[in-house]
């Protein structure tokens, strides 16, 4: 479970992950049901339509200024979004 | 929306006279809407008064052809319905500045506007004002809609009641202490409580449908593919679409010609493979209409939503339609584990961007950049995003990933296999869009499992990329039902046709009924 949220990178309260436990667990009780079926021969559907290759243009176009890109930051300094030390 | 867009729809001289014909039409006759009512107070140099409630998108673009009124007039009306009944409602999470000429437009949170915050509900988006548009906003503005405001929704469009919204829910116009459904519950509460003539929602299993539904409008979940999905915050990828929410099945399809066809940006969309007509069918002659028993006696569907579409069913048949056997064996079983499996699994994918680190929400100051990030996100994220987050990167880790999500997109393929074997005998699946009529608030909300089942007939053709049209299709408990129409891709001229000619013939009063009792 820890391992989890490490992976999903959420901080979850050591007196919640009981509760949160419990919860994925019945999900996931309930989404196993797939098992039951036989798929061997069945090939993946990852996307509703075919389309394949589709290129864009190659031209060149204005992009986001700095200034734009950092509008939302909540920690901006010279130009740059701001971040602790990576540990 | 310029008048002459009505009529662009249809370049043909005949289409151009309809254009106008219908415009005068819906002024005064609007299907179901037709009798006279008391309206709301018109603001100071109205020539006309302005019933917000019953007024559709057409019709006041009808209006405004005539000249009727001004769009400033309309949009002030609107403004000052939405500072009447807002309050009760709460469909709005914040009202714009609205400019523009044409029929003002009320927009699903998760939809990007340059300059006006776009959160998806969710507080570790508060504070967000995106620098660019969302393609569909501006083919709106480009339009001349103006923007009226945001709409609530669930938090990333992740549930089917907007209890999940972190700024509260809204309320249904039909009766206060029950949901509005959702996710996109604001804007389907704003149509049908005469807060908006018309709205945009979004739909990953049933977004769009399942609350115009429960609020008795019209709603379109397009085909995947039809509507650019560029500037939308996603949820799941291969499945998120964008739809109009309107009063009538023609409002449906004018929104819908405003927004569709292929984006640059959006490398999914496709060109229509025809242009979208205004429908004005009134039968159903060769309609071969398909009633698939697992998605109209699945357990769970209340008796008064089986009467409610079974009569509908037979009024299709009195309009001329074919009633055909089709079956889906597997597809209502598995889809909502499936739809449980790969929706979650993409959004955790998606929701990975939210880092506290360009935009949004930030936790507290730590020195620790690994630490910034996971508290920023378990305390930005509501807890049905970070369960779904939680499940998704389960479905995706080493040694689980054949077991979940692999199987899960072959169930997929079962899914779109059945539904294309459907529609070698039938034009058109019918169902109920909701098993049951709007519960009321809290009902769903202790029990993950509770609320996802909200979306069970719902979500099998959205798995397989198909289009499906909601339209009220009458009360149970004094509640509206929606019928769904469920077509093969790219069918929405045949669904708008289908659909327009049952409203017609249904005669639904789209005006919530306490509301018609309150007259102001």
């Amino acid at each position: 479970m820890l391992h989890l949220a490490r992976l999903a990178r959420l901080e979850i309260p050591e007196a919640e992950l009981e509760r949160v436990q419990e919860q994925l667990g019945a999900i996931l009780e309930a989404v196993g049901k797939v098992a039951e079926l036989d798929l061997a021969d069945v090939e993946p559907t990852s996307h509703p339509l075919y389309v394949v290759n589709v290129w864009d243009e190659d031209n060149i176009r204005p992009s986001l200024s700095r200034e734009a890109a950092l509008a939302n930051a909540p920690d901006a300094t010279d130009g740059a979004f701001r971040v602790p030390a990576v540990g | 929306m310029a008048p002459t867009r009505l009529a662009g729809l249809d370049t043909s001289a005949r289409g151009r006279e309809r254009g106008r014909a219908s415009a005068s039409r819906a002024r005064g006759a609007v299907p179901g809407a037709a009798t006279a009512r008391a309206v709301a107070p018109c603001q100071a140099g109205t020539r006309v008064s302005i019933d917000t409630r019953s007024l559709t998108a057409e019709g006041a673009a009808g209006l405004l052809e005539q000249g009727d009124v001004t769009a400033e007039e309309l949009v002030e009306a609107y403004l000052a319905a939405i500072d009447a009944h807002d309050s009760e409602l709460h469909a709005y999470l914040r009202v714009a500045a609205p400019r523009g000429n044409g029929v003002p437009i009320a927009m699903k949170d998760c939809i990007t506007t340059e300059g006006v915050e776009t959160t998806a509900a969710s507080k570790i988006l508060q504070g967000y004002v995106p620098i660019y548009d969302s393609t569909v906003a501006s083919r709106c503005k480009s339009a001349g809609l103006p923007l009226l405001g945001k709409t609530n929704m669930d938090e990333f469009a992740m549930g089917s009641s907007t209890e999940n919204s972190a700024y509260g829910p809204s309320r249904n116009p039909w009766d206060p202490e029950r949901v509005p459904g959702g996710s996109s519950g604001g804007s389907a509460a704003a149509v049908a409580g005469g807060l908006a003539p018309w709205a945009l929602g979004s739909d990953t299993g049933g977004s769009i449908k399942q609350p115009a539904a429960l609020c008795g409008i019209v709603g379109l979940r397009p085909t995947y593919g039809a509507v650019s999905r560029y500037g939308i915050i996603a949820f799941a990828s291969s499945l998120d679409q964008v739809g109009p929410m309107t009063k009538t099945v023609r409002d449906c399809a004018l929104l819908y010609s405003l927004i569709a066809g292929r984006d640059p940006y959006d490398s999914t969309t496709v060109e229509l493979p025809e242009p979208v007509r205004m429908p004005e069918r009134e039968d159903l002659k060769g309609v071969r209409v398909g009633v698939p028993p697992e998605l109209n006696e699945a357990q769970g569907i209340e008796p008064g939503v089986a009467a409610a579409v079974a009569d509908a069913v037979a009024l299709a048949k009195s309009l001329g339609a074919e009633i055909v056997d089709v079956r889906l064996p597997q597809s209502v079983e598995y889809g909502l584990p499936c739809y449980y499996l790969i929706a979650p699994a993409e959004a955790s994918a998606n929701l990975a961007r939210y880092d506290g680190v360009r935009y949004g929400y930030r936790g507290e100051a730590t020195d620790d950049l690994t630490e910034l990030y996971e508290q920023t996100r378990w305390q930005g994220f509501g807890p049905e995003p970070a369960r779904r987050i939680m499940l998704g990167t389960y479905a995706l880790s080493a040694g689980y990933y054949d077991a979940y999500y692999g199987q899960a997109q072959k169930v997929r393929t079962i899914i779109r296999d059945e539904h294309a074997t459907a529609f070698e005998r039938a034009d058109v699946l019918f169902s109920p869009t909701s098993p049951t009529v709007a519960f009321s608030l809290g009902a769903r909300t202790e029990n993950p499992l509770a609320m996802y089942v909200s979306d069970l007939l719902t979500i099998p053709s959205c798995m397989a990329g198909l289009p499906g049209l909601s339209i009220p299709c009458g009360l149970s408990e004094g509640l509206p039902v929606g019928l769904q129409l469920i077509g093969p891709q790219f069918s929405e001229n045949m669904l708008f046709d289908a659909g327009h000619a049952l409203e017609r013939a249904l005669g639904f009063d789209y005006v919530p009924a306490r509301l018609r009792a309150a007259g102001s």
